[in-house]
């Protein structure tokens, strides 16, 4: 199913579309082609709850996406101003009930999107016709549902979204499979086997005795071959660990593999939350206030705007944090505050008032948003002063009082916490280590600890789902209380050991 | 554009409703929904309709915010992100899914498997009420909408050059004011009653309490699913009667003899004055543990026989069993009117685990 264009946009917002448009592009931001949609309230929510996709597979989570979203705008709790859609040609929505600065904004701000999608390096591996992508996941689906039902399908579907997290962001820079052999993930066929010795020849009743069935070289190179073998090297992609070795059914491992493409597809989004939200908000600022804004749209910009960047003191506004760390950078590298002559100064009144006059700021924003994802662009760009200025701190869960408090306001621990938040997208970060543990054909996940702890309901529960797939028992080592610990699902019931308790382990019988 | 967000929400309140449904005796039982109704959906937390991931524990989670405070200064409520809020027992990752009540009601019946009330009297009268939905340039003051108006006079001041930046003040003036609008909608007139009666001699515990707060609930849930309007009543009575509010009705506690002659002299007159069985559908519900002062046995029937039963759809009593009562009030009614009295139903609730069957049998008359 194609998105269908509705319809060409009134005239005001077409002409609107031009302007801004001529705007970016003389800014120097170079985009894919952006086609904007008007929908009304109902349709953005439908939408968004697709994530950006009308024509995905059907699934209930996505109602629930719905419900929740038509909700909030119902009762006047959020709206949604902005929907930009990672694709070549670029699909942005506006609301039809937004005024006119508005949409004016939005425009400006979906540009700094797309030029984000086209230039960073991080979306460089995702698929830029994921429009027709998604439509197509939705047909196979759908075809899967009507041949198969479509209850046995949802419960496939659930039981992968479980482990859609487990990938390796990293690995669509280590170059995949391509072309058809992408989705044929079967068993090897008889050309994939190595060739047997020829046969002697014989008349056929003398066949069985001069060519004995069975060959014992090959006999004895089988078990090397089953399909859980060892891991050669640890892997976070579990989902094609166990797409490529679990006794899945066709149709499963497509669609196992449907939910795989679209977790690498949405994961740069993921990755690049603050500097993609920093870099549309620092462009739509730029383009309205210096070039494309009406006197009479002042106090409407200036309300959603200020909005948009408003911080509370639980949560920091990825909005707010990307916009003034590109900022800063800006002025930065305008006045030449970099380099080792910069860093190495002392006197910080000398440091305040560094100014060289290089005048490299633009220049420099735009390689930034080339290279960077979250991680290196706080770990770079996140100064003592940047900190100081904009006043942050760390929180944490104090268990003893059951509330949130603010833990420290030292640089290095705020630096360190932020970055552990949006380190792996702020996940544990799991890689399989054996998928014939014990020689049993089981699979062992290990959890790499870094000081917090899994969340047992949670673990339990997304163990037991793995173990639908792998088929066999599956265990995931972690560390809880301080101890090494191995849980463990085999089918039936959970079992926890942990370090120190062998013969003690815990029996816990799985709760439905 | 095609959208199937419809199917996806349709398949997404089925298995709402089938875990509702799954789950509805252990709801019934533990009075798990009660205190969450506001006035119309219901907040479900549903066990496992979320897909489990890998995710960190309450002990991680944490994060950098921004603003003023000191170490050690605790977060506002409510502003703590995302990862703390699921429920932190064992094998619950719950979220909370809003039931209409009508939904509710369905879901009861089906499981109950309820009868439609067919309700008697005149049809429904219908009345003019006011919805505030839209704003406009006059209106009384009492109605302003002090944001809109207010940035109506910046705009205006910024337009007219009368702002200035040292000196941020803003002034309204007539034609800056907005105020806010009513639409008029018809709204049914209730014409349905119920009258719960509670014994609250010190012979009534907290846990019978309980069970009758959760056994009205679904009454309510019930009823007000089949009438366009329900107007609720509430009655205690130890040896005097009086008509109290929901509060007070569920919260006191006296210590007195029991005279439940008392209470149906007071829904009586409560009827008579104010609902008139021409124009009413009557329901009483009567909780006590059956300990009735025993000269009082003798006046409570011919009150029953004749001020209430002729003019109520439906007269139920439940007998809640209390380690102090004697339990003798439901024997008398058995004696005195049988058990296949047409709008009087008795049940006897033991326990948490008999609401279940005695809402079915409260309300399997289809009265």
């Amino acid at each position: 199913m194609a998105t269908v264009h509705q319809h060409a946009l009134p005239r005001p917002l077409a002409e609107m579309q031009t302007r801004i448009e001529a705007e970016a592009a003389s800014f120097g931001l170079d985009f894919f082609p952006t086609i904007f949609e008007l929908v009304d309230a109902d349709q953005l929510n439908a939408i968004a709850a697709y994530g950006g996709f009308p024509s995905r597979y059907p699934h209930w989570r996505f109602g629930m996406e719905y419900e929740q979203l038509s909700k909030g705008y119902k009762y006047g709790l959020q709206k949604i101003y902005e929907l930009v859609i990672n694709n070549d040609p670029c699909y942005a929505y506006l609301m039809r009930s937004n005024g006119l600065t508005d949409q004016k904004l939005v425009m400006a701000h979906v540009y700094g999107h797309n030029d984000f999608f086209k230039h960073n390096y991080w979306f460089s591996a995702t698929n830029r016709k994921m429009m027709d992508e998604m439509a197509n996941h939705g047909n196979r689906i759908r075809r899967y549902m009507d041949r198969f039902g479509v209850e046995t399908v949802e419960d496939f579907i659930d039981v992968c979204l479980s482990i859609e997290d487990l990938i390796d962001i990293h690995s669509p820079f280590i170059r995949r499979r391509e072309g058809h052999d992408k989705y044929r993930f079967g068993k090897p066929t008889e050309d994939d086997k190595p060739t047997v010795a020829a046969k002697f020849p014989a008349k056929s009743y003398m066949d069985p005795f001069v060519n004995p069935a069975g060959d014992p070289e090959s006999e004895e190179e089988k078990p090397s071959k089953s399909p859980s073998a060892n891991v050669d090297t640890p892997t976070r992609d579990v989902m094609l660990y166990v797409l490529e070795r679990a006794p899945l059914k066709p149709w499963q491992a497509d669609v196992l593999s449907m939910i795989r493409d679209e977790s690498y597809y949405f994961a740069p989004q993921g990755q690049t939350k603050i500097m993609n939200e920093g870099w549309a908000s620092y462009w739509h600022s730029t383009i309205m206030t210096q070039r494309t804004l009406a006197p009479e749209d002042l106090v409407d910009y200036c309300d959603h705007h200020s909005s948009t960047l408003a911080t509370s003191p639980g949560r920091l506004n990825p909005y707010k944090l990307g916009i003034e760390l590109f900022r800063d950078i800006e002025r930065r590298w305008n006045k030449g505050q970099f380099g080792k002559e910069y860093e190495e100064c002392e006197d910080a009144q000398q440091k305040r008032a560094w100014d060289t006059q290089t005048g490299l700021g633009r220049e420099k924003i735009f390689e930034v948003r080339k290279i960077h994802n979250d991680v290196t662009f706080v770990d770079t760009f996140l100064t003592l002063e940047f900190c100081r200025e904009h006043k942050l701190f760390s929180f944490g869960y104090e268990p003893s009082r059951e509330r949130y408090e603010i833990e420290s306001r030292e640089f290095p621990k705020i630096k360190q916490r932020l970055l552990f938040s949006i380190t792996n997208l702020g996940r544990p970060i799991i890689e399989v280590r054996d998928g014939n543990y014990k020689n049993r054909g089981e699979l062992y996940l290990v959890h790499d600890f870094s000081g917090v702890e899994l969340k047992l309901s949670y673990a339990r529960d997304t163990l037991a789902n793995l173990q639908k797939l792998w088929n066999r028992p599956v265990h995931i080592e972690t560390v809880m209380e301080g101890k090494s610990t191995v849980i463990s699902f085999d089918g039936s019931e959970h079992h926890i050991q942990q370090e120190g308790d062998k013969k003690a382990s815990k029996k816990q019988t799985a709760e439905k | 554009m095609a959208l199937n967000i419809g199917s996806d929400h349709t398949r997404f309140r089925e298995i709402v409703r089938g875990k509702v449904r799954e789950n509805l005796r252990k709801y019934i039982t533990h009075g798990e929904m009660i205190g969450r109704r506001g006035r119309d959906p219901v907040s479900i937390p549903l066990p496992q309709l979320d897909v489990p991931h890998f995710r960190y524990g309450k002990n991680g989670t944490g994060g950098v915010g921004q603003g003023d405070g000191e170490p050690g200064q605790p977060l506002g409520p409510g502003e703590e992100n995302g990862q703390g809020q699921a429920g932190d027992e064992p094998g619950a990752h719950i979220l909370e899914v809003d039931v209409p009540l009508e939904e509710l009601a369905g879901i009861l019946a089906e499981e109950l498997d309820l009868p439609r009330i067919e309700p008697k009297g005149t049809a429904n009268i219908k009345e003019e009420k006011a919805r505030y939905n839209s704003v406009r340039r006059v209106g009384p003051e009492s109605l302003r909408h002090f944001r809109r108006s207010y940035m109506q006079a910046l705009k205006r001041q910024i337009a007219t050059d009368t702002y200035s930046f040292q000196r941020p003040r803003v002034v309204p003036i007539r034609d800056d004011m907005r105020y806010r609008s009513w639409q008029t909608v018809m709204e049914p007139v209730a014409n349905a009653v119920v009258i719960y009666m509670m014994d609250v001699s010190g012979s009534m515990t907290d846990e019978q309490k309980a069970i009758v707060r959760t056994e009205a609930f679904w009454i309510d849930t019930w009823i007000k699913s089949q009438y366009e309007g329900v107007e609720l009543r509430y009655i205690i009575h130890d040896a005097a009667a009086r008509e109290v509010d929901e509060n007070a009705f569920y919260h006191t506690r006296e210590s007195g003899g029991t005279r439940i002659s008392s209470a149906y002299k007071v829904a009586a007159s409560l009827l008579k004055e104010q609902f008139p069985s021409s124009e009413w559908n009557i329901y009483c519900f009567q909780f006590s543990d059956g300990d009735n002062w025993g000269e009082d046995n003798r006046e409570s029937m011919d009150l029953l026989k004749e001020e209430l039963l002729p003019v109520a759809n439906l007269f139920c009593y439940g007998q809640v069993v209390s380690p102090y009562g004697s339990g003798d009030f439901l024997a008398t009614l058995k004696n005195t009117f049988g058990e296949d009295r047409d709008n009087l139903v008795l049940s006897e609730i033991p326990n948490r685990d008999a609401i279940y069957d005695s809402i079915k049998k409260f309300l399997g008359k289809g009265k």
